[in-house]
């Protein structure tokens, strides 16, 4: 409850600020040494809130749909490609932790790979991959592809580091019940892991929503947001609310997802403490 | 003999993966639009090497400033922060909101407010995506406090600014750099896709979509893999960085 | 002098509130400068809370306590006292020598006064050679040790020691309370030292006060004479004695009713008094 009361609080305070800087900033913006360094406060550049928030209600071209209605329809699109770019990623991480955790020599092999991934802008491989689409699967999956790719990492480096994180005396104490790996796996290793299971799977859901959206503008997909946001961006001049309302569609995609992974949470995490998760 | 067995497992599977995908590519025939062959990435790369490099110091300057504005306001934000509690009840649910969602989508307004000629909207979405990991991460080490320097403080009747300055900020150090490691890979990767959304393409980021969009296959990846070699070397600058900067840390991954 | 003074001392946690709890009550005590007395007691007894008020980490509820002669919160701003806590607490980013430097910076002292005050601790407690090792090189016997010289780096009167030897193991912790006990003598420091080792207490104390829980009180006190705290001592039939007498105390309070007739009367003993004296709840 707190944690959406100050959620509520920091929003009204970007909007003041927004609306503030318009009221007292230069229409020409700020510029220091040749260099703009503050934004055009007019209306063109920086439209009022109430602006967007209107232009929420109107229809998006002359006769059209009202702009809600497509970037809503927008955002579930791409919303459906992203749970399941994400969902795919999450397993395939998770398979290959439980790998990584059972032989040693697969961790020493893969980890250092699975951990620099994560140091390099893999996502710039998008643009190469849309070649796929169409050839060797529909487009949306490349999009869902990408995706599960940038979730696929945190989840693979926070499970493992979950599935290792027993104490040597739990470990001892299983072998002493002549329980072998499966039933360690089952009964200490999976419970202990969920703590750090967790902040992965935030880390994977927002990674995955960023892989949605750039595939979506690298493959050039229709019906998703990250289309809907190029498309506005380029009517800007004409048109400058559009494109906010088509980031606030965005915005709403990664709260979708974020909500829905801790939603999967309370339940599992009851009781139990929170731990910090580090990735790389 | 230890340093050996580490190594050696990471680095006979790179290069048996590269043998294997030059060997399936060159044997199965795949075409370059699906994927090029590392003989023919490398090929490109040397062939290309000058506009790599240039390229790649225009993305690395964004990644840059980006970087450097983020990490001083994130820090800035976090010393605030732990200095007046209710301003860190407030943040800090607000910053784990923020950082769900995908800020890179920012690029295309950022575009508009500012001119199509300029290299500031790249860094400031690259300094905004960097601010929340140093932010979070430093003010989790500003407020945890070992209870025993705490009560070692008191006795001395050392309290304030100069608690701040022997405990606070020096044992909030591996937070921040914690929060670096994350940081500076992220700014390249900003830096980079940034591009994708439009604006002053002079960056790593368009040469890869120029060069698909011109099917130049090898070409396009040969840029990407100079995007990976930049992410490394500012991952690999953060390390030392941190080596240097504490030198009591005998491990610096854990 | 008296290094110490505690009159009517009385300490409650959370008052008011449904989990109140009285950690101290009516502690009247007085430990003579110089003198090295112990503090034990079973778990709650709130010997470490009474270790707490001596250094003004906490306040005292009511009563009085004064070190040195002043109010505790005054002799705290002067520096009256070093304190040792049951970790280390040396800051991880510090030599060995910066550690034991860190009383002395904050007392502004200068940059050579610093730096030799804190080669000659160092020297005391064996560990010369480390000065410029990190303490994550350091076991935790030898951490213990750059954590009681920095206690006594500024010369303090006083010594408070919270358990320090406690997560020890028995070899290093005899040879850190001979350590100890030789550098007390040659600095001349009253101590005030926390355990729940009788056998610790013994060898190291002139004086045992035991404590009983619920609410914690002093229950005995119990001199201490050995002819000399050495090896030897650990076998001879004082120390023995001395250790039983301490035992038998503790386990009256076990036993005994919240009756506050089982208080000691607080005094130091005349020097070269022969027998350990115990006074039975």
């Amino acid at each position: 409850m707190r944690r959406v009361l100050s959620a509520v609080l920091g929003l009204v305070v970007l909007i003041a600020l927004w609306e503030g800087y318009k009221a007292v900033g230069n229409p020409d913006g700020t510029v220091l040494f040749g260099v703009r360094v503050l934004p055009r406060a007019d209306d063109l550049s920086m439209p009022h809130v109430s602006d967007m928030l209107s232009r929420l209600g109107r229809p998006e071209l002359t006769g059209g749909r009202p702009v809600w209605q497509v970037v809503l329809s927008a955002s579930l699109f791409t919303l459906g490609i992203t749970t399941a770019g994400f969902l795919a990623g999450a397993v395939v991480g998770l398979l290959l932790a439980v790998a990584m955790q059972r032989f040693r020599v697969i961790e020493r092999g893969l980890l250092p790979y699975v951990i620099l991934s994560q140091t390099v802008p893999l996502v710039a491989l998008a643009p190469l991959i849309a070649g796929w689409s169409g050839t060797v699967w529909p487009e949306w999956t490349t999009v869902a592809v990408i995706a599960a790719y940038l979730a696929f990492f945190p989840v693979a480096v926070g499970m493992l580091r979950g599935l290792q994180s027993p104490q040597a005396a739990g470990v001892e104490l299983m072998r002493s019940y002549a329980a072998g790996w499966w039933r360690t796996l089952i009964k200490l290793r999976l419970p202990a892991s969920l703590p750090y299971l967790f902040p992965a799977l935030r880390l994977a859901g927002a990674a995955a929503v960023v892989g949605a959206v750039v595939g979506e503008i690298s493959t050039g997909t229709r019906g998703g947001i990250g289309r809907l946001i190029i498309e506005y961006s380029r009517e800007a001049t004409s048109d400058p609310a559009k494109v906010y309302t088509a980031m606030l569609g965005a915005a709403l995609l990664g709260l979708v997802v974020a909500a829905l992974v801790t939603l999967l949470e309370l339940p599992l995490m009851r009781h139990r403490r929170r731990v910090s998760v580090v990735t790389m | 003999m230890n340093l050996l067995r580490r190594v050696a497992p990471p680095v006979l599977l790179g290069i048996f993966a590269l043998v294997a995908w030059e060997l399936t590519v060159s044997l199965g025939r795949i075409a370059p639009f699906i994927l090029p062959a590392p003989s023919a990435i490398w090929h490109e790369l040397v062939a290309q090497r000058q506009n790599v490099w240039e390229a790649a110091l225009a993305s690395g300057l964004n990644a840059l400033v980006g970087l450097a504005w983020g990490t001083v306001a994130g820090v800035l934000a976090a010393m605030a922060a732990s200095r007046f509690r209710l301003l860190s009840e407030v943040s800090i649910p607000l910053a784990a909101v923020l950082n769900a969602l995908p800020i890179i989508a920012l690029a295309p307004i950022l575009n508009n407010m500012f001119e199509s000629t300029s290299s500031v909207p790249r860094r400031l979405v690259a300094g905004i995506i960097v601010f929340f990991p140093v932010f979070i991460n430093t003010l989790r080490g500003l407020r945890e406090v070992d209870p025993t320097h705490r009560e070692l403080m008191t006795s001395y009747a050392a309290g304030g600014w100069t608690f701040t300055r022997l405990v606070r900020l020096p044992g909030a150090l591996p937070f921040v750099f914690t929060g670096l490691r994350q940081a500076s890979s992220l700014a390249v990767i900003a830096a980079v896709v940034a591009e994708y959304f439009g604006g002053l393409q002079d960056g790593l980021g368009s040469r890869i979509t120029s060069a698909a969009a011109f099917t130049a296959y090898p070409r396009a990846w040969a840029f990407v893999v100079g995007a990976c070699l930049l992410g490394l070397f500012f991952y690999l600058a953060t390390l030392l960085l941190e080596r240097i900067a504490m030198p009591w840390k005998t491990r610096l991954i854990s | 002098m008296t290094a110490v003074s505690l009159d009517k001392v009385t300490k409650v946690f959370n008052q008011g509130r449904p989990d109140e709890v009285t950690a101290l009550s009516d502690i009247n005590l007085e430990i003579g400068a110089g003198r090295f007395v112990s503090l034990i007691g079973p778990s709650g007894c709130g010997k470490s809370t009474l270790l707490r008020l001596i250094a003004d980490l906490i306040p005292a509820s009511s009563g009085t306590v004064e070190v040195a002669g002043k109010p505790a919160t005054r002799a705290r701003l002067d520096q009256e006292y070093g304190i040792a806590f049951q970790q280390a607490g040396l800051f991880e980013w510090r030599t060995v020598q910066r550690n034991v430097e860190l009383p002395l910076e904050l007392r502004g002292a200068s940059r050579a006064e610093r730096k030799a005050r804190a080669t000659e601790m160092l020297a005391l407690v064996g560990l010369a050679d480390f000065a410029g090792h990190y303490p994550a090189q350091l076991s935790g016997g030898m951490q213990q040790r750059v954590a009681i010289a920095r206690a006594l780096a500024v010369h303090p009167p006083l010594l408070l020691m919270d358990e320090p030897f406690g997560a020890l193991d028995e070899m290093t912790r005899e040879r850190l309370q001979s350590e100890l006990l030789a550098i007390c003598a040659k600095t001349g420091t009253s101590t005030v030292f926390v355990t729940h080792s009788i056998s610790e207490a013994v060898f190291l104390s002139d004086q045992v006060v035991v404590m009983s829980p619920r609410p914690g009180r002093i229950t005995a006190i119990i001199d201490v004479d050995l002819p000399a705290r050495d090896d030897a001592a650990r076998q001879s039939p004082a120390y023995f004695e001395a250790i039983t007498a301490v035992r038998r105390a503790l386990r009256g309070t076990d036993n005994a009713s919240a009756s506050t007739d089982a208080v000691a009367a607080p005094s130091s003993r005349t020097p070269g008094s022969a027998s350990p004296a115990a006074t039975a709840p």
